[in-house]
């Protein structure tokens, strides 16, 4: 079972939009364009986003909707990008963030 | 270059739109802007069919109530500025508006509005267990907010704790979603939200265990979440020792309740008082929905946490008042319109869930009467610690 | 209060706070049971009965109430009650079997025929059930009601089934 809702009574969840694809850590992952990157990771599995400055604790979504940072990640070479409000656009590159800026050991 | 509008509404949640719908109506030229891609604010993950009457949009889901009113905006031409963050307002009306163009550039802006109505929402408040910073520990809304508007599920096992409304109804909608919620977990010895919403997720076989809180959220080697270690609580709500017990989930979701976004209030310094019932700190108001400051009105959740039902009417209160201030709506025509809005708004503080409600909103608008009397036009020094008293 | 404490009804807990249909009523046909018991403010199932059968007045806080007499059981007011707190019970059609009608929002959704778990107000498999129909028009907005039959014995009990088809 896939994490994406492919069912659902009440929603129409069909999905016209074209599937692109953004590369996470250097590893192709398929989006749907215009979703949120956050969507997208989740997704693929991807639960992580972040590690923390000091203690490099793991971050990951928390509030969806632009106000927490928790999911802030390095988007196309710029650090501290809401992940939960950018929207998905074909060949972006996206990185695990630690600190303020790309996690070394993923690449 | 400043830029001049009758009415500038900074949100467009259910409040915001309604507002904007209403001057608009009267003949105002509005301006709403919001942060997010799209308008209707959290309008859109709501997808039960809500409570109330007619007039409230009952028994209509919440996002077919967000398209009427983003349908309506758009034909009375209100101007809608999306990917747009209000960053600051400033005295005289003025709103610094920090706006991302096509192409990602962002441009920022100077609107002076003859009103200005803050309609900002409210956010989720969190709760400090060990682990709770754990990726897979998420606010409800949260939560919501993937498996409803995103369509994608944070996870696949998950332990709700808070049993109010939110609790309930995202317990729900999480396994509409297909998730399978495997307990709610709530430190008061009942449950908070409507009895309705508690039965639907009983009869589907989600224990609500009351008494309880979680003491940690265990992490797997990524330090993901993969389990919730829940205790029972005594009478003070502390953890008793030795009653632990282990979930094994792979997302916790928080429902604590919300509080109000004042950010902007406090900027202007308008007058503001911590009322536990509408969720904290809030800005005063009189019942124009107009703050301690002349020009400033607030509206829904930012002026205390209820129902999008009730942020709507307040909002509309707004709107008609904020048309009435600048000539576009006489005393007789816009007092007529808010009277009936209040009637509307008191019917859905009715009842013996309500009740605190009501009562709570008629001592903030006596506050407001004895103690602001006036809106002022200038920012009134101190404003914050002279309402707290 | 077992509603608040752990979030079903009991049936006697019901049976204190709604009026239900008497027996006589109940072997007449199928009828509408109110299981709306809590003081809030609501009341399309009032807006929308097409047989004015329910009642909630003004205040809007007030439980609805039920003329069992002009109800014709035909669950408009299940897929329109917005706390999903109505059902209809069909209690006449055979010494040993019955209906209940429920609101239904989850996927997959049953088809008629299928043999399924019978929940109770806990979620809880009682015994067992024959999907009769699922009614799911444009009207009802995406809450689809469905109509399982199960022992007569059963149906103040019954109010929910398990997903999944039994065997």
């Amino acid at each position: 079972m896939g994490m994406r809702v492919d069912h659902h009574v009440v929603l129409d969840v069909r999905d016209k939009r074209k599937t692109v694809t953004i590369l996470v850590d250097g590893k192709p992952v398929e989006a749907r364009e215009g979703e949120p990157l956050l969507s997208a990771l989740l997704a693929a599995g991807i639960k992580i986003n972040r590690y923390t400055r000091r203690f490099h604790e793991p971050r990951g979504l928390f509030c969806a909707i632009g106000q927490c940072t928790d999911c802030a990640m390095v988007v196309n070479g710029q650090p501290n990008v809401r992940t939960c409000i950018v929207p998905a656009q074909d060949g972006m590159v996206v990185e695990t963030q630690d600190g303020l800026t790309r996690k070394e050991t993923n690449l | 270059m400043i830029l001049e509008k009758d009415v500038v509404v900074i949100g467009a949640g259910p409040a915001g739109l309604a507002a904007s719908i209403e001057a608009a109506k009267a003949g105002a030229g509005v301006l709403l802007v919001d942060l997010n891609l799209k308008a209707g604010g959290q309008l859109f993950k709501q997808i039960h069919k809500f409570f109330g009457s007619r007039a409230h949009y009952s028994g209509t889901r919440g996002y077919d109530i967000g398209r009427k009113l983003v349908r309506e905006a758009e034909s009375l031409k209100v101007d809608v500025w999306l990917q747009s963050t209000a960053v600051g307002v400033f005295p005289g009306n003025k709103v610094g508006i920090e706006r991302i163009l096509d192409g990602g550039v962002k441009k920022l802006y100077t609107v002076h509005g003859k009103a200005v109505i803050i309609a900002t929402g409210a956010s989720e408040n969190a709760v400090c267990f060990k682990g709770w910073t754990r990726p897979g520990v998420m606010g409800a809304g949260a939560a919501q907010t993937m498996v409803n508007v995103n369509h994608v599920r944070p996870g696949k096992k998950i332990v709700m704790l808070g049993s109010g409304n939110v609790g309930l109804i995202v317990s729900y909608q999480l396994m509409q979603a297909g998730c399978d919620v495997l307990a709610l977990v709530e430190a008061a010895p009942k449950i908070g939200g409507y009895a309705v919403h508690a039965a639907k997720i009983s009869r589907a076989g989600v224990p609500i265990i009351t008494s309880h809180t979680i003491v940690e959220a265990l992490g797997d080697e990524k330090g993901t979440v993969r389990g919730a270690v829940i205790a029972k609580v005594d009478s003070h709500f502390q953890p008793i020792s030795g009653t632990e017990r282990t979930i094994e989930c792979d997302t916790i979701a928080i429902a604590a309740g919300l509080r109000p976004v004042v950010d902007l209030t406090r900027l202007m310094n308008c007058a503001s008082v911590f009322e536990p019932v509408f969720g904290g700190f809030i800005p005063l108001h009189n019942t124009d929905m107009e703050t301690s400051v002349k020009g400033i009105y607030v509206a829904g959740d930012s002026t205390g946490v209820e129902e999008a039902s009730v942020a709507m009417e307040e909002g509309r209160i707004a709107g008609t008042a904020a048309a009435q201030s600048l000539g576009y709506l006489s005393a007789a025509e816009a007092g007529k319109t808010k009277k009936l809005l209040w009637e509307r708004v008191n019917s859905l503080r009715s009842g013996p869930f309500g009740e605190r409600r009501l009562t709570a909103e008629k001592n903030l608008l006596e506050h407001f009467r004895e103690e602001i009397r006036e809106p002022q036009p200038e920012i009134m020094i101190g404003g914050l610690a002279h309402g707290a008293d | 209060m077992a509603l608040i404490d752990e979030g079903y009804l009991e049936f006697s807990e019901l049976q204190e706070k709604q009026k239900l249909p008497d027996a006589e009523r109940f072997q007449r046909g199928p009828v509408a049971v109110l299981e709306c018991i809590q003081q809030i403010p609501c009341n399309p199932c009032e807006a929308f009965c097409p047989f004015g059968a329910i009642t909630v007045g003004s205040p809007i806080t007030n439980l609805p109430v039920l003329d069992a007499k002009k109800c014709k059981g035909c669950g408009t007011c299940v897929a329109k009650c917005p706390g999903m707190a109505i059902f209809v019970v069909d209690k006449s059609y055979s010494g040993t079997k019955g209906s209940v009608s429920f609101p239904y929002e989850y996927y997959p959704l049953p088809q008629a025929g299928d043999e399924v778990a019978a929940l109770n107000r806990k979620g809880k498999a009682v015994g067992t059930g024959k999907v009769l129909k699922v009614t799911n028009p444009a009207s009802f907005d995406h809450t689809p009601v469905v109509t399982v039959e199960t022992d007569l014995s059963l149906t103040d009990e019954v109010r929910n089934i398990k997903k999944g088809v039994l065997k």
